[in-house]
């Protein structure tokens, strides 16, 4: 049996899964169903001080689909909590109470005003929660007001902020940080110099739905108009996989412990997140586009592939790819691929063909004594994977490294030597 | 009438009959064709294109759908072929282009075509929207001879390039076998008339009806009267059986049969036996036996002199016909009729078998008793109905007009297409393709672009 528990700046739970700060964590009814399905723990929905945000009455959602309707992309404009502070107090007493084992983290978003963060957080303290998230990160709304993440786009605000909530607090502090910025570093190392003990990244991006072309007005539309939301969901993975990668490979803020979120879907996502680095990951989107149930294939899922690689627990791979994440100058330029293609398997749908020969190197031929084939001509082929991208059938189109000879391409030797760019003659900055 | 054979209509509750022949393959829902669609995957050089005699270009048709662009979708189905939505209903797919998909290899299971074809073409007709422009008039007339699918393909795609066309048809109605020809259940709510109406609005056509060609007017008198004249006349006689008297009250013509059920307006008053033997391998024997079931028949047999490997018919219509209770008996043939009071009463049927090429009898034949016994076993040309002339343009070993690739045939500014011709598949689609190829090859000898003399005979 592997040992699922996980540890986040002190934070335990029973795994890794924990419902990100969002609506499947508004209120007590949600998150009691959430415990009984097997979530490792919950940030609470963010509480701000009286009285309450409130929402629109129209639609707060937005989604970009695919064919069959499949949630790809997901946003929302919904504000923090709206309910009163003393509410979600009660409920998070009550639940922690009833479920000691789970990780019941708050997401906090105040005003840089002292005595609401002394009180504030002396009362969240006293509910027995285990951590406190500072909400740095959402996009809309909140934002006008200067805060979420408009002090999230500002490292010395980070910064102040992350000290004012380390001052008043016992509770290990996690400070979640927004996309919405070129570079994640600066204000990952604003939270750390402010005494965050973890980082939470990534929340919503920047988005507009879509436009409805018979109102004119973007999506989700309140009578009329429309507002720029928080992109997230499935297709907003690669970015945050980016950012949780960059933290955990850069020596100034390598070690601080990451809670991922972004798109997480399955517990392979989750795995990817983790051997970035991430100690565990929040997962808002599938849950509420599937329901609370998807986390037994998180937990399930992830322990038969540890145990299957022979992962005793979470810190057996936790941060395993993160050497491998490198800039593009040391990549080896004398590893050699070429794209081939298994005939057995081939459907003849001629994708690759198509998209090669129109978008790129000319290097697959349609066919073969006048006959429908596909094949790829090595001394045209530069190895550049689009033909596998395109490939609607797994594993019949790989990319073979070319080991011995030389390549028919540039009919240069291959050769098992290290080459990069930082050594390439083309590079005028190159050091000698 | 004898007394021994139990024909009779009404053999079914009033609301029985129009369950029995609604659609036998629903439409797609919008939510249905966008789910679909998605799972085309847009191939290169599509195979599915290939194998569509018209070649529509499908991936881009389904593209299309995907998109909520239904009127492009449209576009590329009818700049192909203008009968699209009846193509997409009575296509054996199977073997065209569900067939070729690529999703048959991976996954057994091919992008649903013909019904995403439809999805398209049906909305485009009920919003009746013109799609295609005619060309600056081009001064030239053309007469087309039949007013099926090749026929009136050939005047719309005429008509677009430019020219005028007449169309004789000797029906009362257009629209040939796909109006007349076709199960019931295939084309349903007059889809075959609203086609039609929808593709005459191009305008430039003037339509002859009643007329017949050899008959009303010659052959002669168009070639006289038009530029150019296209013959699409279908074919007139149902083949023999070979039997003696097999002109005899029990035996039915099942071309007939099914004219009179596609023009029916109560098919109550259809009559139909209880015990009902089919004989013939192709799409006719099929439509027939399933839609004299679908009538009331209570036993239906259908006859065929090989196996299945060798019918006409395509594995689905075989399946649709055994799922409908009709038992299809294969390495069968009727060796004579069983007579009573004159009237056929029963076949004797022998069994069949391949010996080194050849079909022979095996085995002792058998009684089957019938009520009706149906002949679907093909048609033939009646060249001299025609015209003398068209005897001249007959491949005689067909026995049918003989054509070249651009459907012209041997007499000057005669071309000629569908099921009339040597060429001819027996489907509506390679009849549209048929008119297609001879109009744009007509226009482009009457704009002077190249001779007229056709194939030559020897």
């Amino acid at each position: 049996m592997v040992d699922l528990s996980c540890n986040i700046a002190g934070i335990r739970s029973p795994n890794p899964f924990w419902l990100a700060s969002a609506p499947p964590t508004d209120k007590e009814v949600n998150v009691v169903r959430a415990f009984a399905a097997g979530w490792g723990g919950v940030v609470w929905k963010t509480l701000g001080d009286d009285p309450p945000v409130v929402n629109v009455n129209g639609p707060r959602y937005g989604a970009w689909w695919s064919g069959d309707r499949r949630v790809m992309g997901f946003n929302n404009i919904e504000l923090i909590s709206d309910r009163a502070f003393d509410t979600n107090i009660a409920e998070i007493t009550r639940v922690k109470a009833a479920w000691p084992d789970r990780a019941m983290v708050v997401s906090v978003m105040f005003p840089l005003d002292e005595t609401v963060w002394k009180t504030r957080l002396a009362q969240i303290e006293a509910s027995g929660a285990d951590g406190i998230e500072i909400n740095l990160g959402c996009p809309h709304g909140m934002s006008e007001r200067g805060m979420g993440s408009a002090m999230g786009q500002q490292p010395d605000l980070i910064e102040q902020v992350t000290r004012l909530a380390k001052a008043h607090t016992r509770l290990p502090v996690i400070v979640k940080l927004t996309p919405n910025v070129t570079n994640i570093l600066p204000a990952a190392l604003a939270a750390k110099r402010g005494g965050a003990d973890a980082v939470s990244l990534i929340n919503t991006i920047n988005s507009i739905m879509s436009v409805d072309l018979d109102q004119m007005a973007p999506e989700p539309t309140i009578d009329g108009k429309g507002s720029h939301g928080g992109y997230c969901g499935q297709a907003v993975k690669p970015i945050a996989l980016h950012m949780v990668g960059e933290i955990g490979r850069h020596g100034d803020t390598r070690g601080l412990p990451v809670s991922a979120i972004g798109g997480i879907t399955n517990w392979r996502d989750a795995a990817e997140f983790m051997a970035l680095g991430a100690c565990g990951v929040q997962v808002c989107t599938a849950a509420m586009v599937y329901g609370f149930k998807i986390v037994d294939d998180l937990i399930e899922g992830l322990a038969e592939w540890m145990e299957s690689k022979g992962y005793a627990r979470l810190d057996d791979f936790i941060g395993l790819a993160v050497p491998k994440l490198t800039d593009w100058k040391n990549l080896n330029l004398n590893y050699v691929t070429k794209a081939h293609i298994d005939q057995d398997l081939c459907i003849q749908c001629g994708r690759c063909y198509i998209a090669c020969e129109d978008t790129s190197h000319q290097a697959i031929s349609a066919s073969r004594n006048g006959e429908r084939h596909f094949e790829v001509k090595d001394d045209e082929c530069v190895g550049c994977n689009l033909c596998v991208e395109v490939c609607p059938v797994e594993n019949c189109l790989t990319m073979v490294q070319l080991e011995q000879g030389s390549d028919p391409r540039t009919g240069r030797a291959i050769s098992h030597e290290h080459a990069d760019w930082t050594t390439h003659p083309n590079n005028v900055l190159a050091s000698t | 009438m004898s007394e021994q054979r139990d024909v009779a209509g009404n053999r079914l509750p009033a609301h029985q009959y129009e369950e029995n022949f609604t659609d036998i393959k629903p439409p797609l829902t919008a939510h249905q064709a966008v789910v679909e669609s998605d799972r085309c995957y847009f191939c290169f050089d599509a195979p599915c294109t290939v194998a569509c005699p018209t070649h529509i270009d499908i991936p881009s048709f389904i593209y299309k759908i995907r998109s909520g662009n239904l009127t492009g979708s449209a576009r590329n189905i009818l700049a192909e072929n203008i009968f699209g939505a009846s193509c997409a209903r009575v296509c054996p797919v199977e073997d065209l282009c569900e067939g070729a998909c690529v999703r048959n290899t991976a996954e057994d299971k091919p992008v649903a075509i013909g019904l995403l074809q439809r999805h398209a073409t049906d909305a485009l007709l009920t919003s009746g929207k013109p799609l295609f422009d005619r060309a600056s008039a081009s001064g030239k007339r053309v007469a087309v001879a039949g007013g099926g699918p090749a026929g009136l393909a050939c005047a719309h795609r005429l008509a677009m390039l430019g020219h005028d066309v007449t169309v004789y048809e000797a029906r009362l109605k257009l629209g040939g076998l796909n109006e007349h020809g076709i199960a019931r259940y295939k084309l349903t709510n007059d889809i075959a008339q609203r086609e039609i109406d929808w593709l005459l609005s191009i305008g430039g056509i003037s339509v002859r009806l009643g007329q017949r060609v050899g008959v009303d007017v010659s052959l002669s008198d168009l070639r006289r009267n038009f530029d150019a004249v296209f013959l699409s006349v279908g074919l007139g006689d149902v083949n023999a059986l070979g039997l003696a008297d097999e002109n005899i009250p029990g035996v039915y013509d099942a071309v007939r049969y099914i004219e009179t059920l596609r023009q029916s307006a109560d098919l109550s008053t259809l009559h139909v036996g209880r015990r009902v033997v089919v004989i013939g391998g192709g799409m006719t024997a099929i439509d027939i036996a399933v839609q004299v079931r679908k009538l009331g028949a209570d036993e239906v047999t259908l006859l065929y002199r090989r196996g299945p490997e060798h019918m006409g018919a395509s594995d689905y219509e075989r399946e649709l016909a055994q799922s409908h209770g009709v038992n299809v008996r294969f390495w069968s043939r009727p060796r004579r009729l069983l007579l009573s009071d004159g009237e056929a009463s029963g076949v004797e049927v022998e069994r069949t078998a391949l010996v080194g090429g050849k079909l022979v009898a095996s085995g002792e034949p058998q009684r089957l008793a019938c009520d009706m016994l149906f002949k679907a076993i093909g048609q033939t040309l009646v060249p001299d109905a025609l015209d003398a002339a068209a005897r001249d343009i007959l491949d005689t070993r067909a026995g049918k007009l003989a054509v070249d690739d651009n459907r012209r045939t041997s007499l000057a500014g005669v071309w000629a297409g569908g099921d009339c011709i040597a060429l001819s598949k027996d489907l509506t689609v390679a009849a549209v393709q048929d008119g297609k190829l001879a109009a744009i090859d007509i226009d482009r000898v009457l704009r002077g672009a190249g001779d007229s003399s056709g194939v030559q005979h020897g």
